[in-house]
């Protein structure tokens, strides 16, 4: 990490896995359960997520000394919500496909909870280089358990990644259809995601199990 | 086994060595000093008398099975004659062919599982599998694919068991939940009319295919006809004695009112299960299957409406077909996942009826709810003795403030009340 100083590199790496904001600090859930039933959907969700968080808390912490304290929530949902509408439109206008499956859960990015802690806890006490670090850390950890997610329950709800079948064809029966396997329906419903997350966190720790919270 | 258990004394595989031992043995370690009550009722034997319990009823599927295998194709004979027609070893070979394999698959995936955790875990193998690895196959379509239900079996175990902390810590009923993942991850195959008659789904695939030679075979459910708003073809095909008796369509093992009456008779009498719960879960499904009923008789709802089938079925029939009674007698009850307080098992039962019926009138994909009724109060069973108990104390601090209390006895009493109450 010639790049980086050890302390900058700490601050992409450590949200990437010991300090995830999903599985560690269990923020940003609810996008978490409702897109990842396709790979595509959670890739694009996490590029939008990267985008809105690093650009965003850029700004945020540009913008530190002059915000007043009392305002300060309201100036930070603006700052989000203009950087989401760039993004939805950016979607509608060369992926509109897509934009349709995502829906409504771009716009919702702006309640997505991991942004608004880093701004708080972050960008309004750090400056912009070290924000934009920390933006682009936890957003890249949201976006690797969101592609993890979105992965197995793509792969195992409906037997393709990326919409390209893999498994072989479930109609035709080819491939591993032709053994009698069929694709897992529970896979597709949100609840799955929640299953899938919970297994991840609880391999996590069981790796690492300075992460177990003291009862 | 002696010799083996002394062997591996402290090894890795000591739980695993173990468990094979207390299964076979009455364990010789016993706690040296004070005095203990020595009861013979340990888990194994309280599980052991469910499965006591299951066993008629797994006898009974093992002939139904085939029996409504062979009346589908050949029709329901007409003088009926339960040696002529139902105990052969046509219908026997049917049932061992199809129920054996789910019931290995069952014991052997489960407490691989089991064993694995113990062996990870590094203490004794729990005995929590023994009544979940016969109830499973009692309540899966005949059918099922052997790695369907493995699959469900591991996520069973593991997502609904050994995650809280295995046996005894379990939120859910890990029988039910292999269910409802079955349910919820292969429903074509988990409903429908052509899942419960063995051989209905492959036929109806080969007439699909173009195979000619044979006649499609459907087996629909009671509820199933009913759902259908088609009440006269069912009450043509099944009488009432049949849905009673279990003579009908269904999961494995759910259509034997009569012997899971027994069973649960058995289960009462032998102090194994509470019988608030099953009699307060009766009352429920009474009384939603009475208003319903009321419903249709006031004309709030047509003739076409698609809940008018199901809504106009006879009350205390809801009780004799599909799965509530086999729910009530034997899922409910679990001692773990239900509630623990007198009052809120009352509720808890009261609850699971109710909701059973409503969920089987109203569910559009699928005309049954007991296993989500039961789920859904399993995760209350907690919150309702909790409220339970506030109340009790409550009350009781009540009293004591009412109380006139003797100054010498106040202290004592006041502890008591604590110890009781906590």
């Amino acid at each position: 990490m010639g790049l980086l100083s050890k302390k900058d590199a700490n601050l992409i790496l450590d949200p990437l896995a010991d300090n995830n904001p999903i599985t560690i600090q269990v923020l940003g859930i609810c996008s978490a359960l409702a897109i990842t039933a396709e790979l595509q959907a959670s890739l694009v969700m996490a590029i939008a997520v990267i985008f809105v968080l690093g650009v965003g808390n850029v700004v945020i912490s540009l913008m530190r000394n002059i915000i007043p304290s009392k305002i300060r929530i309201i100036v930070q949902l603006i700052v989000v919500a203009t950087l989401v509408i760039i993004v939805d439109q950016v979607l509608k206008a060369f992926a509109y496909e897509l934009s349709k499956t995502l829906a409504v859960f771009v716009g919702l990015i702006i309640t997505n909870c991991i942004i608004m802690g880093r701004f708080e806890a972050f960008a309004l006490a750090n400056g912009p280089w070290k924000s934009f670090l920390d933006g682009i850390g936890n957003a890249l950890g949201y976006g690797v358990i969101l592609i993890l997610v979105g992965f197995f329950r793509e792969l195992l709800g409906s037997g393709t990644l990326f919409g390209i079948p893999v498994l072989g064809d479930p109609i035709a029966k080819t491939g591993l259809y032709a053994t009698g396997y069929e694709n897992n329906g529970f896979m597709i419903i949100p609840p799955a995601a929640l299953i899938v997350v919970g297994i991840i966190i609880w391999v996590q720790r069981t790796k690492n199990p300075a992460l177990v919270e003291e009862n | 086994m002696h010799d083996l258990k002394m062997k591996y004394k402290g090894k890795k595989m000591a739980p695993a060595i173990n468990a094979f031992h207390t299964f076979l043995y009455t364990p010789d370690e016993t706690t040296h000093s004070g005095s203990h009550v020595r009861g013979a009722d340990d888990l194994k034997r309280t599980m052991n008398t469910v499965i006591m319990a299951l066993v008629p009823v797994l006898l009974f599927s093992v002939f139904n099975a085939g029996y409504q295998h062979y009346s589908a194709i050949n029709g329901f004979p007409e003088n009926f004659s339960l040696l002529e027609h139902f105990i052969t070893w046509d219908n026997a070979w049917i049932g061992i062919i199809k129920i054996l394999p789910l019931l290995a698959v069952s014991y052997g995936v489960g407490l691989l599982v089991e064993f694995i955790f113990a062996v990870i875990k590094g203490h004794e193998v729990e005995e929590g599998y023994l009544v979940t690895g016969i109830l499973v196959p009692l309540i899966v379509p005949i059918d099922t694919p052997l790695w369907m239900l493995a699959v469900a079996v591991v996520f069973g175990v593991v997502i609904g068991k050994e995650v809280f902390g295995g046996t005894g810590m379990n939120i859910l009923n890990p029988a039910l939940t292999i269910r409802a993942f079955l349910f919820f991850a292969y429903p074509t195959w988990m409903s429908g009319d052509k899942v419960w008659v063995h051989e209905a789904r492959e036929r109806s695939e080969a007439i699909l295919a173009g195979a000619s030679n044979i006649d499609a075979i459907s087996g629909e459910t009671v509820l199933g006809y009913l759902a259908q708003n088609n009440g006269a073809a069912m009450e043509a095909k099944y009488s009432v004695m049949d849905m009673f008796y279990g003579f009908i369509p269904g999961s494995v093992g759910e259509t034997p009112t009569l012997l899971i009456l027994l069973g649960g008779l058995f289960l009462i009498f032998s102090k194994i299960a509470s019988w608030r719960i099953m009699l307060s879960a009766v009352l429920g499904s009474l009384v939603m299957g009475l208003i319903f009923n009321g419903v249709v008789d006031q004309g709030w709802i047509t003739e076409t409406s698609k809940f008018h089938g199901l809504m106009s079925f006879e009350y205390w029939q809801h009780l004799i077909v599909g799965g509530l009674a086999f729910g009530i007698v034997y899922m409910a009850t679990d001692p773990v996942t239900g509630a623990q307080t007198n009052r809120g098992k009352w509720i808890y039962g009261f609850f699971i009826g109710f909701l059973s019926v409503m969920i089987r009138v109203f569910n559009p994909a699928y005309p049954e709810g007991v296993f989500l009724a039961i789920l859904l109060m399993n995760v209350f069973a907690p919150t309702i003795d909790h409220y339970v108990i506030r109340g009790n104390v409550k009350r009781r601090m009540k009293r004591l403030q009412n109380a006139v209390i003797h100054p010498k006895d106040s202290d004592g009493k006041a502890a008591e009340l604590q110890a009781e109450t906590v």
